[in-house]
């Protein structure tokens, strides 16, 4: 098992970090957006995504990165994927991508070429490149739409954003890469209210039932959906008996504690004929005093002095 | 009707399957529970490994086959039309339509000639679901021959299609040499008098009804709409311009379906007469096939009366232009006998210039 230093937990705090302030930023700006389900699953994306950046065994490459993937290239076939099934924390996901280097000019550019005239047309004319992007969430004519599209932004693996329809896309894609002989792994992560629909339960059942080693789902069980708690809506628990139960192995962590996160990660990679599922506890609306467990901020953007206080709150 | 011979369009679709996974080792095949009935089995026999049944659930299905899309393959959905359309027409929409993904929705038993099994299995509005969703393309196959050539049509497409075919087998009327392209409807029997539209088993119906027609006197084209979207605009305004008068008919609801679709281009297009000849707007029931067709109104006998209907409208509408053109006419004689009456006589000792 890998030893991780405080020095990445540190840099890898810094990032999350930055990344809250621009999910704050973004919903604010766009004036409507899901800063609830965002902010608990930045840490979980941070690492994912930056851990190929920030561990300095794997910038010497003494250590495979969690995840590996070339924001270059992003259609590299042997890349890493991440699915993100409760889409509508797509803000986290665009300013991680956006810090990752899926947005800078050419890769931008390039992708829209052969996807989108309109959008092409649009970005290059505002020139709006990288973090700068992020401002034109859910902006007429522009790639960040509300929820993920993968025709009109780089880096995005699925389409989604209608509930428990992720996990299935994702075993399609760890289907294929058995089929391939690929070695890449795929990231799903699902939300806890997601858990009410049947298909996340379908998709469960045939994961473990086509032995997809190379599917790793991430919960981010932040307990609240937009009517309020997931137990009063509809009860959950015992989530990981349920879970292992369906053929999973099942892992629980704290979702805001990188070391935690970056363990179960590569437990996860070496586990060999199941999927598995890491539970991470989280808080919604995480990083955000008035944020964090508020039912009311699922789907709303924060009002000026709400904005102004979050940014504060996040280091400014 | 002459005797034809009759096949079953479901295993034309699983011999074209096994073709195909002959050749591209990026077709896939996907199935619910049901690969003995929807054929698809032939293909598990070949392909094992390429081959992957979910039991009962279908919905996971099809976004699994979105996924396996996604990263690059073709994959064939296979299963009941009631349950490969309307349950699962949200994960259609959002996992495979909305980002254009190569999945080929191939359904079998539509319609309503289903028979024994009921209303619960009898869909007759699948064609309106698939029909509305921008990125889908729909194939309605008139008989085996041609659904092997749907098949193979879809398999090189890119992007989702919807392939419907039926349960029972059907007459074979086209050929191995006619041309099949997706988009491009075919002139089974030419004609001036009116067209009647087919599609799918409502094909060999319409032919027969023509050489009803034919008996009265009235010359019909038969048109084969086996592309339901994008539709065949052109031959729909050559046959408005061309016959005068349109019939159409289809084994799917008719308040919703390929008729309402055809109405649609001729109101925009060139306004003729029209009536559309479907299942009514009303859930199945049991019975047999030929019972069904018959309780629900696809016969020729149908088909025959609407063509007279439309006949008889093209024909007032005809003799409605005669007159209006005789009356103009007239009109304009006097007209000219007015103005000739008006013309100043022209004045003694003045010239004119």
């Amino acid at each position: 098992m890998a030893v991780y230093d405080d020095e990445l937990m540190e840099s890898l705090g810094e990032k999350a970090k930055v990344i809250r302030k621009h999910v704050v930023k973004m919903i604010f700006t766009a004036g409507s957006g899901h800063p609830g389900g965002s902010l608990s699953a930045v840490d979980i994306l941070t690492t994912l995504y930056f851990h190929k950046f920030l561990d300095s065994a794997c910038k010497k490459g003494e250590r495979e990165p969690i995840m590996n993937y070339d924001p270059k290239n992003p259609g590299w076939e042997d890349r890493d994927r991440f699915i993100l099934s409760k889409g509508h924390a797509a803000p986290a996901l665009y300013a991680v991508l956006a810090e990752a280097g899926y947005f800078e000019k050419k890769v931008l550019l390039d992708f829209l070429k052969d996807k989108n005239d309109e959008m092409y047309e649009n970005v290059k004319k505002e020139k709006v490149f990288g973090v700068d992007l992020l401002m034109h969430l859910r902006k007429l004519g522009f790639p960040l739409q509300g929820h993920p599209d993968m025709n009109k932004t780089p880096g995005i693996e699925a389409s989604t954003g209608s509930e428990g329809q992720g996990l299935s896309i994702g075993c399609g894609q760890a289907l294929a890469a058995k089929l391939d002989r690929k070695l890449y792994h795929i990231f799903v992560m699902i939300g806890d209210g997601e858990m009410d629909c049947g298909q996340i339960w379908e998709a469960a059942m045939s994961a473990a039932h086509f032995k997809l080693d190379n599917l790793i789902a991430i919960l981010d069980r932040n307990k609240l959906q937009l009517d309020g708690p997931t137990e009063q809506i509809m009860s959950l628990e015992p989530v990981p008996d349920k879970w292992q139960a369906f053929g999973w192995q099942v892992i629980e962590i704290d979702g805001h504690n990188f070391k935690e996160i970056l363990s179960a990660l590569d437990a996860a990679k070496e586990v060999k004929g199941k999927p598995m599922l890491i539970v991470a506890h989280t808080v919604k609306g995480k990083g955000v005093s008035f944020m964090e467990g508020a039912v009311g901020f699922h789907g709303k953007a924060p009002n000026e002095e709400q904005y102004k206080q979050a940014i504060e709150e996040l280091g400014g | 009707m002459a005797k034809m011979k009759m096949d079953s369009q479901r295993k034309a679709f699983a011999t074209t399957l096994v073709e195909l996974g002959g050749e591209r080792s990026d077709i896939v095949v996907l199935n619910a529970d049901l690969s003995s009935s929807t054929k698809t089995i032939e293909f598990a026999n070949v392909f094992p490994e390429r081959h992957y049944n979910f039991g009962i659930a279908e919905q996971n299905m099809m976004s699994t086959a979105a996924g396996l899309a996604a990263a690059g393959k073709t994959v064939f959905v296979s299963t009941f039309a009631v349950f490969g359309t309307g349950r699962v027409y949200d994960q259609i929409r959002q996992s495979i339509a909305y980002p254009n993904l190569n999945v080929k929705i191939v359904v079998t038993h539509a319609g309503i000639t289903v028979g024994g099994d009921g209303a619960t299995h009898q869909i007759t509005e699948d064609i309106a679901l698939m029909m509305v969703l921008p990125n889908m393309t729909v194939i309605v196959p008139a008989d085996a021959v041609e659904t092997a050539k749907a098949i193979k049509a879809a398999a090189e497409w890119d992007g989702p299609v919807c392939v419907r075919l039926g349960r029972a087998d059907v007459p074979t009327i086209t050929a191995e040499k006619d041309s099949f392209e997706i988009g491009k409807a075919s002139i089974l029997r030419k004609g001036k008098d009116v067209t009647l539209i087919g599609t799918g088993i409502m094909v060999s119906v319409c032919l027969d009804a023509a050489e009803e027609l034919k008996k009265e006197g009235v010359d019909a084209r038969v048109i084969n709409m086996s592309t339901i979207k994008p539709i065949d605009e052109d031959a729909l305004g050559k046959a408005a311009v061309e016959t005068g008068a349109i019939v159409t008919a289809e084994e799917h609801n008719v308040e919703m379906g390929m008729g309402t679709a055809i109405s649609m281009v001729i109101a925009e297009k060139k306004h003729v007469p029209m009536k559309r000849v479907g299942i009514p707007d009303v859930f199945g029931e049991s019975g047999s096939s030929d019972e069904l067709m018959e309780k629900y109104g696809l016969t020729v006998k149908n088909i025959v009366n609407a063509a007279h209907d439309v006949l008889r409208r093209k024909d007032k509408l005809s003799r409605l232009q005669l007159m209006s053109k005789r009356l103009k006419k007239s009109e304009k004689k006097r007209e000219i006998k007015k103005k000739e009456k008006r013309k100043p006589k022209p004045k003694k000792g003045k010239k004119s210039k």
